[in-house]
């Protein structure tokens, strides 16, 4: 019998509790939670601020999952490891024992220093059920939004948000909108709809200073506002990992089994850093399927299993007033883009070295998945497929050998 | 498990299972009144480059991907049938980001769907494979 603790109670955790269980299924398993809930989905925030989903919805796993995966939930914070002795105590001061920990201690908003910040009364991350509900308190038809933050969560936001209150402008350092994900021919193209359906942009300018209501921009402009959204950016948890000795970067780094440099500790989902086998880098890819898919290569390893993640891409699907967009993979220099506009959206794929690095759609995303898969699988295409695949994403660029095993087999 | 399988060298590409589908998964008894003049959702799709042609319906994976990646935990597997809880999920797309067969799609309201091997349907079987005119499409162990 072992003793699993698992820090955070997100995504990953729900993979490592799934991926233990799927190897031991009576092992006690403890995790600690820093929010006070079932775990939910984070992304979901925005959904729930719009009406489209409900608390009861937004679980990300059934009311019993606890009960049926046999978890101890203890609703504290972790605040000390120590390694030698297979400890982390809480800030509850009860002191847990382990054999395998788990680091899913995910990520907070990084808010810059601001000058004058302190005189805003009305300010808000955007990353937790928590700051979902604050926010959702003073959302009023009258009201004006400032969100300091062009990127998923920021325009996230302004999404949830848009039919409630009376205007919104969001501002960005980055000269486009979404600029983790989309080049800039996709990034027009989105901040056109966005613009739209009323969002207002004031794009490579931000605020350098508050002022009760009132921002005064780099540029010299000066926003007015009754509602300020700070999303400009988040920050691994890596403070724990950092005391038990692991060593961290930008995020813990981990192999492609999910094992820390320290004995016995894993780390999985957006605190971790590891292999993103687009470029062949480390990095944070902090996206919630692979955040999942940490956590259950993790539980599985913790229970004696021999599991590998090896193949993480970063990828993200997102839709704004209806309009998809589906990205995925890298967009290395030199790379071939093709690109395809039609009535309702774009096309441009990165190809390198006969191969599809990356991709960007926006309105179709039909059968994106195809295209997702030849970029983590590195497929390489002989000149006839290539015209194929870039027309549509499509099984019809497999050989039929390859396609009988698809179609015409357990997969 | 049984699950839906092509045998592309016998498929027609006459887009009849298509058809199937939409209606079997309609909720409507009249099959004039289910499809006539409608856009139609189907969870099989033919894919056709002009040469060959062959249905894609959900390949029921062993470790699936949209499972793993489903933001809204809306997907899960049930006695090897992967599911979609249509009332959470928030339309995402995610899914069908991931599938590497390009089997889910976005359905009339938005929200991802996908063969269910019409199990609780109507239907009760693949009303795809009860539709093949040339039995390409079979639901059987393999």
């Amino acid at each position: 019998m072992s003793e699993y603790l698992i820090i955070g109670n997100g995504t990953a955790a729900a993979g490592c509790i799934e991926g233990i269980r799927s190897i031991d299924s009576e092992s006690s398993i403890t995790v600690v939670s820093a929010e006070k809930h079932h775990v939910y989905s984070r992304p979901l925030i925005s959904y729930l601020l719009e009406g489209r989903t409900d608390r009861e919805k937004m679980r990300y796993r059934p009311l019993d999952f606890y009960e049926r995966n046999k978890v101890r939930l203890i609703f504290a914070r972790a605040v000390k490891c120590d390694p030698k002795k297979q400890t982390v105590v809480l800030d509850s001061k009860e002191k847990l024992r382990y054999d395998k920990l788990c680091l899913c201690t995910g990520s907070s908003p990084f808010v810059p220093r601001f000058e004058g910040l302190e005189t805003v009364k009305n300010k808000f991350p955007f990353m937790t059920l928590d700051d979902a509900d604050a926010l959702e308190k003073v959302l009023d038809k009258d009201a004006r939004v400032l969100i300091v933050g062009a990127g998923l969560i920021g325009l996230k936001c302004a999404e949830g948000i848009s039919g409630r209150v009376g205007s919104i402008t969001v501002c960005d350092l980055a000269d486009r909108v979404l600029s983790s994900i989309l080049d800039s021919e996709c990034a027009g193209y989105m901040q056109r709809e966005l613009e739209n359906h009323g969002v207002s942009f004031m794009l490579g300018d931000t605020a350098v200073r508050f002022e009760k209501d009132k921002a005064f921009m780099k540029s010299g402009a000066e926003v007015g506002f009754d509602i300020l959204v700070l999303a400009v950016g988040v920050r691994a948890e890596t403070e724990l990992a950092k005391q038990a000795g692991c060593e961290v970067d930008r995020g813990i780094i981990i192999g492609t089994d999910m094992r820390t440099g320290a004995d016995n500790i894993f780390a999985a989902g957006d605190c971790s850093q590891g292999l993103d086998s687009s470029t062949g880098q480390n990095r944070v890819l902090a996206i919630l399927p692979n955040a999942y898919m940490q956590g259950h290569c993790a539980g599985i390893n913790m229970a004696g299993g021999s599991a590998v993640f090896d193949n993480a891409v970063p990828m993200n699907s997102i839709g704004f007033f209806g309009l998809h967009c589906a990205t995925a993979g890298s967009y290395p220099e030199g790379s071939e883009i093709f690109e395809e506009r039609s009535e309702g959206g774009i096309k441009r794929l990165y190809i390198k070295d006969n191969r599809l690095c990356g991709y960007m759609l926006i309105g179709n995303v039909n059968r994106a998945g195809i295209y997702t898969s030849l970029v983590r699988e590195k497929t390489v295409l002989d000149e006839e497929n290539m015209d194929k695949m870039k027309n549509i994403p499509s099984l019809s660029i497999f050989s039929q050998n390859i396609r009988r095993k698809k179609l015409g087999g357990v997969v | 498990m049984k699950r839906v399988y092509v045998n592309e060298q016998w498929c027609l590409g006459c887009h009849l299972c298509e058809y199937n589908c939409a209606f079997a998964n309609s909720g409507i008894k009249d099959m004039v009144k289910a499809l006539k003049g409608k856009e139609i959702f189907p969870r099989v799709h033919i894919e056709d480059d002009g040469k060959i042609h062959f249905a894609v319906s959900c390949r029921h994976c062993t470790d699936p991907l949209c499972v793993k990646s489903c933001i809204a935990g809306a997907i899960s597997k049930e006695d090897g049938v992967v599911k979609i809880d249509r009332s959470k999920c928030v339309g995402c797309l995610t899914c069908v980001l991931v599938c590497p067969y390009g089997a889910v799609a976005a359905g009339p309201d938005g929200a991802a769907q996908k063969c269910e091997l019409c199990l609780e349907n109507s239907c009760g079987a693949p009303a795809c494979v009860k539709g093949c005119p040339n039995n390409a499409i079979v639901y059987e162990e393999r």
